[in-house]
């Protein structure tokens, strides 16, 4: 059982929670996740560790109310426990002194790369971030990338905030303007692969923080299986980065929506069930 | 074991097994039939998730017993891994003392409720009892008895708790809590130790909670064991993966001094094939995980599992049999054995395979799938197999499958199950600088310690073996706990 200490409202369908597990925040770095497990009866699902206290012994998860489990998670309060929390997980990130280190986030995946943005500046590289969201709403954790960028780039599909345009429009002027040695794209399966498309046109480096269907986490199940450079690969124990070029993103896509159908019955099942518990 | 000869010699000379000897001449044991398991209708237990063995009565089980001749050199203790005292239990059930047989399985064997359901008998005690070495007709159903015992004490509410020796504040580390696992902290807590038994899981039981189903091993048995080792003092940490959460060396500063990876061969192969990594393919790993541990198949667990029309699984071992008769109670129209080779050479357990082939499963023998299709949303719905045929043995002894060219042809399927092998989980040895591992991948231990190039580090079942049995993984952590002891005495003596 790990308490959670507290709870920001990022957004109407975005939380960021802390939560008491003081080993993993110990030992955590850029790049790891856990798998938590809301309740008896709940579902293992990999999260990335936003940040950590190691003094208070607490980690920072950003969640996105998507499916039965995100919305559960969103709908705790503080007090409350998450069931369980394994980690960290996962390979770290690469962190060397490149140069300038070109970062994208598209929605939630900010808070992943907030670590990173983070490891890269304190590396000694000069960091320019592009966040990117669908809305204003959607964009987070803006002030605290902010604080480890040497200059940030807002881009909403709507002009509601920043620049109106996608994330890669943002990219390429940067890319265009000066010398980018390095990129680190995280976001969802469809925007990494525009973005990891792009920086492939300029041959510029770039790992893509992958998000997969994990069972266990530790290389038991094999859900989490990606194609790199026409290898099989497993997200949990070979990843979550991988080198972004060598990436089968339509792979992804499609593997990303391998429970789709039972995934969309079941929320709309829990959704319903909330609606009676209220009335 | 000169020792263990005597001692055997002494119990069997004890005045109730004398009298209970000569209470029945031997050609009258030996004229008796070995009992049936009873088992679920097949039509039946194939719609849910009932135990196909049903297990023996009293009745059944004391007549069963009368069969044991109490020999003088009980062979069958030689072919068990973890050398129960297999007369003395039996006759214990023979005298109508059930609590007696239980106790008495439980001086060797932490599990005896597992084993007497999972164990390979056939190959193992059952192989080396006189009936089956001079008699040449059914040996005791050594398993059967087995189980009859562990369930009937469970089943009384009485359980009977080994007496443990006074604490010695000694901490060792068991990692994972799989059947390796268990066996080594049910010895050494007695011992004295304090064993603190790390999972990575949520719950305890590695892959005999999230591998073998409900139908051959009810989750509710082995949580009654490790309730067993609780109550004998051994701590579980679940969601603790050692190596990442904290490794060997940090475990080492929190005052560890010797350790047991049991942590298995967690890392599921694949064939690599083209279309592989369609929807609906998934390792029986992820299959069983989802079905057993996390209940996906109930409505109420929020893990999905997928459903399918036609499904296959690729492989003969124990393992893909499981998959296949789960996905047969799932609904299934066709569930399917994909194997390249033929019956005869099929790893799995005789028994597993008949019970499936009672429940309607579907034997593709001498077939190899070389390539998947996918429909437009990315699932699997066809599978291009290659028929075989058997040329020479190779080096397991077994006749090689050779493809037969031009033989090609397509199947329907909607749900493929692999279950071609494990590979061991690298989330140990990748954390322990200087750790010997095979070329496989598997921890290199002296085979009588069990211990590993790191001194303080001992290891046991399929991260050692790459994929074995329950009780092959339980007979290597007995002999690993010995280890573990002589070199825990022998450490602290030269401290001191």
């Amino acid at each position: 059982m790990n308490k959670i200490i507290s709870i920001e409202h990022l957004s109407e369908n975005v939380v960021k929670l802390s939560i008491e597990a003081p080993r993993i925040a110990k030992k955590r770095k850029a790049g790891h996740f856990v798998i938590v497990k809301i309740g008896e009866k709940g579902e293992r699902i990999p999260l990335t560790i936003s940040s950590s206290d190691p003094e208070k012994g607490t980690i920072t998860l950003v969640v996105q109310r998507v499916g039965v489990t995100s919305h559960k998670i969103a709908n705790l309060h503080v007090g409350d426990s998450v069931t369980d929390v394994v980690g960290p997980l996962g390979l770290t990130t690469h962190i060397e002194k490149f140069g300038t280190v070109l970062c994208a986030g598209g929605g939630v995946g900010t808070a992943p790369l907030l670590p990173i943005v983070e490891a890269m500046h304190k590396a000694g590289n000069r960091v320019i971030t592009v966040l990117a969201a669908r809305n204003k709403e959607l964009i987070i954790l803006e002030e605290e990338i902010g604080g480890f960028s040497d200059e940030v780039v807002i881009m909403t599909d709507d002009g509601s905030y920043g620049r109106q345009g996608l994330v890669t429009h943002g990219m390429e002027e940067i890319i265009q303007r000066e010398k980018v040695d390095f990129a680190v794209i995280i976001g969802p399966a469809i925007m990494m692969k525009f973005s990891s498309m792009l920086t492939q046109k300029y041959n510029i480096p770039t790992v893509a923080s992958l998000n997969a269907i994990m069972v266990d986490g530790t290389g038991m199940c094999g859900a989490c299986r990606v194609s790199v450079g026409g290898a099989t690969k497993f997200v949990c124990v070979d990843g979550p980065e991988f080198d972004a070029h060598e990436v089968n993103f339509d792979e992804l896509l499609t593997r990303l929506g391998g429970f789709k159908d039972e995934e969309f019955k079941a929320y709309q099942t829990f959704l319903e069930t909330l609606k009676k518990e209220v009335t | 074991m000169e020792n263990m000869v005597e001692h055997l010699a002494q119990e069997r000379s004890l005045e109730w097994r004398e009298a209970l000897r000569k209470s029945i001449k031997s050609k009258d044991r030996t004229s008796l039939e070995r009992i049936d398991m009873p088992e679920a209708d097949p039509v039946e237990r194939a719609k849910g998730h009932i135990e196909v063995n049903q297990g023996l009565s009293v009745q059944m089980a004391v007549e069963e017993s009368r069969r044991c001749l109490d020999c003088p050199d009980p062979t069958c203790i030689q072919g068990c891994p973890v050398s129960i005292n297999i007369p003395k239990f039996i006759k214990y059930i023979e005298k109508k003392d059930f609590a007696g047989a239980a106790r008495s399985l439980k001086e060797t064997n932490a599990l005896p409720a597992v084993c007497g359901r999972v164990c390979p008998q056939e190959i193992q005690c059952e192989a080396s009892c006189f009936y089956t070495l001079k008699l040449k007709t059914p040996p005791v159903a050594i398993g059967h008895l087995e189980r009859f015992a562990a369930d009937w004490e469970r089943k009384s509410g009485n359980m009977f708790i080994p007496e443990v020796a006074p604490a010695n504040g000694i901490k060792v580390a068991v990692v994972g809590s799989g059947p390796s696992g268990l066996a080594v902290a049910g010895d050494l807590v007695r011992l004295g130790y304090a064993i603190t038994v790390f999972e990575a899981l949520h719950e305890p039981g590695g892959v005999l909670k999230y591998g073998i189903p409900e139908f051959r091993l009810p989750n509710e048995i082995v949580d009654v064991e490790i309730d067993n080792l609780k109550k004998m003092g051994v701590e579980f940490l679940t969601n603790f993966v050692v190596g990442k959460t904290a490794t060997i060396q940090e475990l080492k500063e929190e005052g560890y001094q010797a350790f047991f990876a049991g942590s298995g061969a967690g890392l599921p192969n694949f064939m690599h094939i083209p279309g592989e990594n369609a929807n609906g393919i998934m390792s029986s790993n992820e299959y069983l995980t989802r079905v057993n541990l996390m209940n996906a198949a109930h409505d109420d667990y929020d893990t999905p599992v997928l459903l399918g029309k036609n499904v296959a699984v690729i492989g003969g071992g124990n393992t893909a049999m499981d998959s296949v008769r789960t996905a047969k109670r799932l609904g299934a129209e066709r569930a399917m054995i994909v194997y390249r080779r033929t019956l005869e050479e099929m790893p799995a357990r005789n028994e597993e395979i008949k019970h499936a082939q009672e429940e309607g499963i579907e034997f593709l023998n001498l077939n190899n799938p070389v390539e998947y299709f996918a429909d437009k949303n990315g699932r699997v719905n066809r599978i291009r197999l290659q028929k075989m045929e058997l040329g020479e043995p190779d080096a397991s002894g077994r006749k090689k499958p050779v493809p037969i060219e031009g033989s090609e042809y397509e199947l329907e399927a909607d749900l493929v199950i692999v279950s071609v092998g494990v590979s061991p989980n690298p989330l140990i040895p990748q954390s322990i600088p200087g750790l010997k591992v095979s070329r496989w991948g598997t921890i290199v231990v002296d085979e009588k310690e069990m211990q590993s190039s790191v001194p303080e580090l001992f290891a046991g079942g399929d991260i050692v073996r790459g994929g074995a049995t329950v009780i092959l993984a339980m007979g290597d952590g007995r002999h690993a706990a010995a280890g573990i002891d002589r070199y825990l005495k022998k450490k602290n003596r030269s401290a001191s």
